[in-house]
């Protein structure tokens, strides 16, 4: 060898070496709030062992986690909660979306369920499924690690370019009409229960 | 077993029973209503308030009300249930609140008024229980939208850059 490396001595990249390092170390955020959770409890039992892939420490503060696994429906008065958690957790930090219903609302096309979590936070996988199988989580959690070896950095330059949202449209145009309709209609019926009821805040219209 | 005459001779003929697969019903105009609940509760021995919740009626056949308001009891001693209905109608759905008869009705109140916009005069805290304090509708209407009215999809957007 021309450089004539010692013994025990390797080179590599920086970006490389940390990468290698993290994609082995996930430490999971359980964000779990219907039954993907139990599939995800599943995924971390003896059985399906999610230890084998270094990503065994669950940790219940955001602070302490790099994986955020949304497992389960988000509703609007979760997804401020679901914001918060995002923001606490350290970079370098990964998101996994898992089930139907955490990528696109799944069977829950209701006024409470958020349409998938892409459209508020920034997502690296989503998991189909309803729910899906320990196997396709652990499927995802290796396509995670292929990822952040694949594109992982010291410092975190690869997140900097992701600066667009990626989820679709948060308003499609039923959704604007339905909101213009209820400035027109609802408000004067809304404010006067409220009134009546003795109500002094939350009394904005949330269109 | 308490009996439609002895209520009827007390609170008139306006009240109507019916029975539907073993459940007594009794119909009640709303003026009524809190004496009534009081009288079954001192009288009668219906100590427990089960549960109560509410109808809309928009477009529903043969309806007349807009909005049918469902109270069960149970005399836990006795082990007879009783269903007591009331209508109440827009623009002002108001009922008096019966927190004052089984504090049980605290939350189940607030959850009518959370769904349905009906407000429960007396009642000591009536907000919001289940939606958001600054939600602008009330979702089980049948005047309301399935798929709401775009609050779902009112929050910040977040980058991946921006966090």
């Amino acid at each position: 060898m021309a450089v004539g490396l010692p013994e025990n001595i390797f080179m590599t990249k920086l970006d490389a070496a940390a990468s290698w390092a993290r994609s082995n170390s996930l430490w999971p955020m359980p964000f779990a709030t219907a039954c993907c959770g139990i599939e995800l409890m599943a995924t971390a039992a003896s059985r399906h062992d999610i230890a084998r892939f270094g990503a065994e420490v669950m940790r219940f503060s955001p602070r302490q986690c790099d994986l955020l696994i949304v497992a389960g429906r988000v509703v609007m008065k979760m997804l401020p909660v679901l914001q918060r958690i995002w923001l606490q957790m350290p970079e370098p930090k990964w998101c996994i979306s898992m089930g139907a219903c955490a990528c696109s609302g799944g069977v829950f096309d209701t006024y409470a369920v958020v349409q998938g979590v892409d459209r508020f936070i920034p997502v690296d996988m989503y998991v189909p499924g309803c729910p899906p199988r320990p196997e396709q989580l652990l499927a995802a959690v290796i396509d995670m690690q292929a990822k952040v070896r694949r594109t992982g950095t010291v410092m975190g330059k690869e997140f900097m370019a992701r600066d667009t949202p990626m989820g679709p449209e948060p308003f499609e145009s039923e959704e604007r009409y339905r909101i213009q309709e209820a400035n027109l209609v609802q408000l004067g019926n809304f404010s006067a229960a409220m009134t009546s009821a003795g109500m002094k805040r939350g009394a904005g219209n949330h269109g | 077993m308490v009996e439609l005459s002895v209520l009827q001779q007390r609170f008139g003929t306006e009240l109507v029973e019916s029975t539907f697969r073993d459940n007594r019903r009794i119909d009640v105009p709303a003026t009524k209503l809190f004496d009534l609940l009081s009288c079954l509760k001192s009288d009668h021995g219906f100590n427990t308030l089960i549960d109560m919740t509410a109808v809309d009626y928009l477009e529903y056949e043969g309806a007349t009300d807009r909005f049918g308001v469902v109270y069960i009891l149970l005399d836990v001693f006795g082990g007879e249930r009783l269903i007591v209905r009331t209508a109440v109608n827009l623009p002002d759905p108001a009922l008096p609140s019966v927190y004052s008869l089984w504090r049980g009705a605290d939350w189940m109140e607030r959850e009518v008024f959370d769904m349905f916009g009906i407000v429960f005069e007396g009642h000591p805290d009536l907000r919001r229980i289940l939606m958001p304090e600054e939600f602008a509708a009330f979702p089980l209407r049948k005047d309301y939208p399935l798929k709401g009215r775009g609050e779902r999809h009112n929050f910040p957007v977040i980058t991946r850059a921006g966090s």
